[in-house]
């Protein structure tokens, strides 16, 4: 019975590649190894350059584009790309590429709120199931299960139903899918460093359990919850985008990217380029959160 | 065998439980009013007579205190029975069976899609001598993960329905029909199948009784596929219930960019018009699955694996 306990669905291997293996600790000066890693390899170094740029995107749209993102051009309506409009222009003369720029805003602030609020009901959550075993860790063990057992989009689709529309709602509505990750991360990270020679060094010195919790379990516990941000900030970007296409998200004229896709299903036929270009940039920013997870689960595993 | 069957029913009860718990005290203890959502007609607020609001607040019940409510209504999910839609006043339940079959066409279809794919993508990433073509295979999974199942859906319909007019954009009436959804539905899935069994297969490979099966002259097939593949499939197998959790969250989408009758487009109407009742037993309905399909994988254990038996205790690793 033994051997298929720890085989079970819903226990360690549920998210299965994507949690981080437990790792050792995070070295003070980052600096260095992070400029070997990326001259290394150059789809690490073109998968931050990707998101630096859709940052600078978010910071400053108006250095990238200077046509206007909600009023249009009658005369130069569903054009196909060109110099003068890289991703075209829509139904109402809008140009494209700026409504994807500015739309970064929108939709990378989303993500980001969505990331936050798993991080922080997360690994507060795991912290203290780590931190004070017992009834505590059983009842954060039981809502875990509970948050793996219903698939994500459905459970974030409940919480849109009761807090309403809008991007806000729809972050707070996917960050909450992402807790159960964040709580089991962290209270396996908390049990590893717990466990360690030096937390028990420290406690029989007589520290106290704030400063063993603030200068030895959090510090060597981060590593994997960092890739895991890294993880869950593209998991969050696709969830949004597909609320947002569904329809759930930023009202109509504001670009979030999801709702530039589903604009562009009414003319798949006659103007290809809508529903594409916003797509592969989804695509992109994904590709490369996932690409910088995976950069940081390696590095805690060296 | 029989022990262990009934403490996992039990354990999956309780999951069952615990989730409806949850998803009572989102929909119906968040402050929302259905009633007036219900009187206005999902529309904006305007003045509702008082005397309609509580009338309609007995008649579903939710004129109780919380606790009340709640024993109410688990009492009757315990039943199948979630309530009446506030839209259409139908029963939840047969509101879903109603379009049940529809969607567990769609998601059977992709699930055998993505397990074939992903299974035929990890063997394909780690079988081949050529060094470089393994490394550009083993790039395809990552890439997969990463696209959104609604823009491969409509990119799908773009080239395949209106470029060069082979199956239907939407609709669901036949075969043809279900092709361009499945695919869409798969491809995101059969990526982290590929992802996972890929990884498995390359720690599998370098096992001590892998380097014996070959020491041994046993053939590179035969050792990749009789040897290797078996063992490396368990990781894959336990994300079973997970992958088939990202299917039905997938065939929300899906349904809703083909146009098709189903499980998620009744999803997509309920959260549209608030009714709590629908959407509560849609949330349950797939909470029920991932329980069924988790106790399947660990029914499927020892069949894959013979060292793992359901009955005795094995002998400490």
């Amino acid at each position: 019975m033994a051997a298929v306990e720890h085989l079970q669905p819903g226990a360690s291997h549920a998210a299965g590649a994507v949690i981080p293996a437990p790792g050792r600790r995070w070295p003070a000066s980052a600096a260095r190894p992070v400029w070997h890693a990326l001259r290394r390899s150059p789809g690490l170094t073109l998968s931050v350059l990707v998101l630096l740029g859709v940052a600078a995107w978010v910071v400053a749209p108006g250095l990238f584009t200077s046509a206007d993102p909600i009023t249009g051009v009658p005369a130069e309506r569903l054009q196909g790309p060109s110099a003068a409009h890289p991703f075209g222009t829509d139904q109402i003369g809008r140009d494209l590429f700026a409504r994807v720029v500015h739309g970064a805003a929108l939709s990378i602030q989303a993500t980001v709120v969505a990331v936050v609020v798993g991080l922080a009901v997360g690994t507060f959550l795991g912290l203290l199931a780590g931190f004070l075993r017992g009834w505590v860790d059983d009842v954060v063990g039981r809502v875990v299960d509970v948050l793996l057992a219903i698939p994500g989009l459905l459970l974030s689709l409940a919480l849109v139903t009761v807090l309403g529309f809008g991007s806000l709602k729809v972050a707070v509505a996917v960050g909450i899918t992402s807790v159960a990750a964040f709580a089991r991360v962290m209270r396996s990270e908390v049990l590893r460093v717990s466990a360690s020679v030096y937390v028990e060094a420290a406690r029989s010195s007589g520290a106290r359990w704030h400063a063993v919790l603030g200068q030895h379990v959090l510090p060597n516990a981060s590593g994997p919850v960092l890739a895991l941000v890294a993880l869950e900030f593209g998991a969050a970007i696709l969830a949004i985008s597909a609320l947002s296409f569904l329809g759930y998200g930023a009202a109509p004229p504001a670009p979030e990217w999801g709702s530039l896709v589903s604009e562009g299903r009414n003319y798949l036929a006659a103007a290809w380029w809508l529903a594409t270009f916003p797509g592969l940039v989804i695509v992109a920013v994904v590709l490369s959160a996932n690409r910088v997870a995976r950069a940081l689960e390696r590095r805690v595993e060296d | 065998m029989t022990r262990y069957v009934l403490r996992r029913l039990a354990q999956g009860a309780v999951v069952l439980w615990a989730a409806f718990t949850v998803t009572f005290a989102i929909l119906y203890l968040l402050p929302s009013d259905p009633v007036e959502l219900m009187a206005s007609g999902g529309g904006e607020q305007s003045v509702i007579d008082p005397a309609l609001l509580a009338e309609l607040r007995a008649e579903h019940g939710l004129d109780r205190p919380p606790l009340a409510q709640y024993l109410h209504a688990l009492g009757g999910a315990a039943r199948l029975d979630f309530g009446r839609s506030y839209q259409s006043d139908a029963p939840a339940t047969s509101l879903i069976l109603d379009v049940l079959p529809q969607t567990l066409q769609l998601t059977v279809a992709g699930l055998a899609l993505s397990v074939l794919l992903g299974v035929g993508l990890a063997v394909a990433s780690t079988y081949p001598r050529t060094r470089w073509l393994r490394h550009a295979l083993a790039a395809l999974p990552p890439l997969g993960v990463s696209l959104p199942v609604f823009w491969v859906g409509l990119m799908l319909v773009q080239v395949f329905s209106f470029q060069w007019r082979l199956f239907p954009a939407i609709g669901n009436d036949g075969l043809a029909s279900l092709v361009l959804p499945a695919v869409a539905l798969a491809l995101p899935t059969s990526a982290s199948i590929a992802q996972l069994l890929a990884r498995s297969l390359r720690q599998t490979l370098a096992e001590p009784y892998i380097e014996t099966a070959r020491a041994k002259g046993t053939g590179r097939a035969r050792v990749h596929f009789r040897h290797a593949l078996r063992n490396a499939s368990i990781p894959a197998l336990t994300v079973l219930g997970v992958s088939v959790g990202q299917l039905l969250s997938g065939a929300v989408v899906t349904e809703t960019v083909f146009s098709r009758v189903g499980l998620g487009r009744l999803t997509i109407s309920a959260v549209n018009t608030q009714d709590i009742p629908v959407v509560m037993a849609v949330v349950v309905f797939s909470a029920l699955v991932f329980v069924v399909v988790a106790l399947a994988v660990d029914l499927l254990y020892p069949l894959v694996d013979p060292r793992i038996s359901l009955r005795r205790a094995p002998v400490a690793a």
